[in-house]
């Protein structure tokens, strides 16, 4: 589902953000990448979304190479892939519907089809009684569930999370990694950023550690790969 | 394109001018501003070439002839000065005709005086030819010309009134060019600024945009509708405010001024109004998408 092959990539400074980076993740994986500060990990997602080109190496995304995607086509792959941030990027002049409903407008969905998925979506996330809530109106954890609504809409096979916990307290971190988990139990791969190793322990799934740009460790609760 | 997505990209346009309201108001008030004054001297440059054209049509260039010519060179020479393209009309004037015109105007009331000469035409060799042009500034072409031709003795032309109806025709499009120009610069100036601010106010809207798979063109659309709704509006109130009182003066300056009427001549309203709306509005148009797409290329990189 998603393969690098050797992938490095250096910014104007010439320092190599991530450094000959080789792993593969399979369809409906539920990955940990954790690191410190500057280690490489949002590097790696915007390469994964596209919003960097790698200075070497290939990058493979459900069988498609990256490298060969043009800027007029970089909307369309973007389709395929959730993302969601620390800090929940919703629009703050909008409610909870209109959040999760502009991911489906942009596309061009029909509004039939928005009045119908977005309820459904909302339930899923558990905020069907707060559709009409506005970001300020809402926790940060439930925010965050929004954004996570607006990444999901689009039923993209992979969902990349930037240290979606970020902003969290210990209990909403907890529910929405429990949410995420459901999500990748549906058959969407997820990818975490997260440097919040209690949480990463505590789920028991792969984990990916990068260090100063490259990968020091890759296991699975504790067996080695 | 889809509807629903040329739906959206309407009603962000129209969101952001709402959410600009100071900034779009201004570009408003600046396009108004231009397509007023553009309006303005088009109303003035229309009508004035139209009383140069009247005026340049009742200025004519006079052909005396050679004693010895015959009619049948007459005949022949009307023929060739009807064909050449800068001439409406050739017309012939006879002694006798010059005669009786010459009496009607020095004579009047003394007719016996002239009496005297009714068997020795004192203008006997002023049979001419009063040639009239539809351009004043063809004249000196056309004297070379008629000065060129056998038979003619001698040609007359009034070559000050030419030269000034052409030059002042000629300077008040220069003035009224270059005023255009600047106020239009200005225009596609402040759109700019509107949509720069548009852009600033959505820049978290666009970079969610952009994650979540929206065409560039999609990203970039709002804004151009922005641009070209600021330059509709900014063309057609000014418009309809040009139209009042174009009409209102033209019916003000006939009804009060009626001295005027021999040298003012106006169009009717219709008339300028027929080229003003589609110039206007395209020029309108045009002006907010080029200022909203200068923008976009240079603020907005998607």
């Amino acid at each position: 589902m998603i393969k690098l092959e050797h992938v490095s990539k250096s910014y104007s400074a010439g320092v190599p953000a991530l450094n000959d980076i080789s792993l593969h993740i399979e369809e409906g994986e539920f990955v940990f990448v954790v690191g410190n500060s500057g280690s490489g990990k949002s590097t790696l997602i915007k390469l994964l979304l596209k919003e960097l080109e790698p200075t070497s190496g290939i990058i493979t995304i459900n069988g498609r190479n990256l490298n060969g995607i043009r800027r007029k086509q970089i909307p369309r792959y973007r389709r395929n892939v959730g993302v969601v941030f620390q800090d929940f990027r919703l629009l703050k002049d909008r409610n909870v519907y209109e959040n999760v409903a502009f991911a489906q407008r942009v596309i061009g969905t029909s509004p039939r089809k928005i009045r119908s998925s977005v309820p459904m979506m909302l339930s899923m996330v558990g905020l069907a009684a707060k559709y009409k809530s506005y970001p300020k109106q809402l926790s940060g954890g439930e925010q965050q569930r929004v954004a996570i609504a607006r990444a999901l809409i689009n039923q993209p096979k992979i969902l990349l999370a930037d240290e979606p916990t970020g902003n969290l307290d210990g209990h909403n971190a907890w529910e929405i990694m429990k949410l995420l988990e459901e999500i990748n139990q549906r058959g969407t791969t997820v990818v975490v950023v997260t440097h919040n190793m209690d949480i990463v322990k505590a789920m028991r799934k792969r984990v990916i550690t990068v260090k100063k740009g490259v990968i020091v460790s890759d296991e699975k609760l504790g067996e080695q790969r | 394109m889809k509807i629903s997505m040329f739906v959206y990209s309407l009603k962000q346009g129209f969101k952001n001018i709402w959410h600009n309201k100071m900034f779009s108001l201004a570009s408003i008030a600046t396009m108004s501003a231009c397509i007023f004054l553009f309006g303005l001297f088009y109303s003035i440059v229309t009508n004035f070439q139209n009383m140069v054209k009247t005026a340049e049509e009742g200025v004519a260039v006079t052909v005396f002839f050679r004693e010895d010519i015959t009619e049948e060179q007459i005949n022949d020479m009307k023929q060739k000065i009807e064909k050449r393209v800068e001439v409406t009309k050739c017309e012939y004037t006879s002694p006798e005709e010059a005669w009786e015109l010459y009496k009607e105007v020095y004579f009047n009331g003394s007719e016996e005086a002239a009496a005297g000469f009714a068997d020795d035409n004192p203008l006997a060799n002023s049979a001419s030819f009063a040639v009239y042009l539809n351009d004043v500034s063809m004249q000196g072409a056309l004297v070379t010309y008629l000065e060129s031709m056998d038979g003619v003795r001698e040609v007359h032309q009034s070559e000050a009134v030419a030269n000034t109806l052409s030059d002042f025709n000629s300077l008040i499009g220069y003035i009224s060019v270059g005023i255009i120009l600047i106020l239009f610069c200005v225009a596609i100036f402040l759109i700019s600024n509107t949509v720069t601010v548009g852009i600033s106010v959505r820049r978290e809207e666009i970079a969610i945009m952009k994650l979540i798979g929206a065409t560039d063109y999609l990203v970039r659309a709002p804004f151009i509708v922005e641009g070209i709704v600021i330059g509709l509006l900014g063309s057609i109130i000014p418009l309809g405010l040009l139209y009042l009182l174009y009409s209102r003066i033209v019916a003000y300056v006939t009804e009060e001024f009626h001295f005027l009427s021999s040298l003012v001549n106006f169009l009717p309203a219709g008339g300028v109004f027929r080229t003003l709306i589609p110039v206007s509005l395209i020029l309108g148009v045009g002006i907010g998408f080029a200022g909203s797409r200068i923008t976009i290329r240079k603020h907005l990189k998607v």
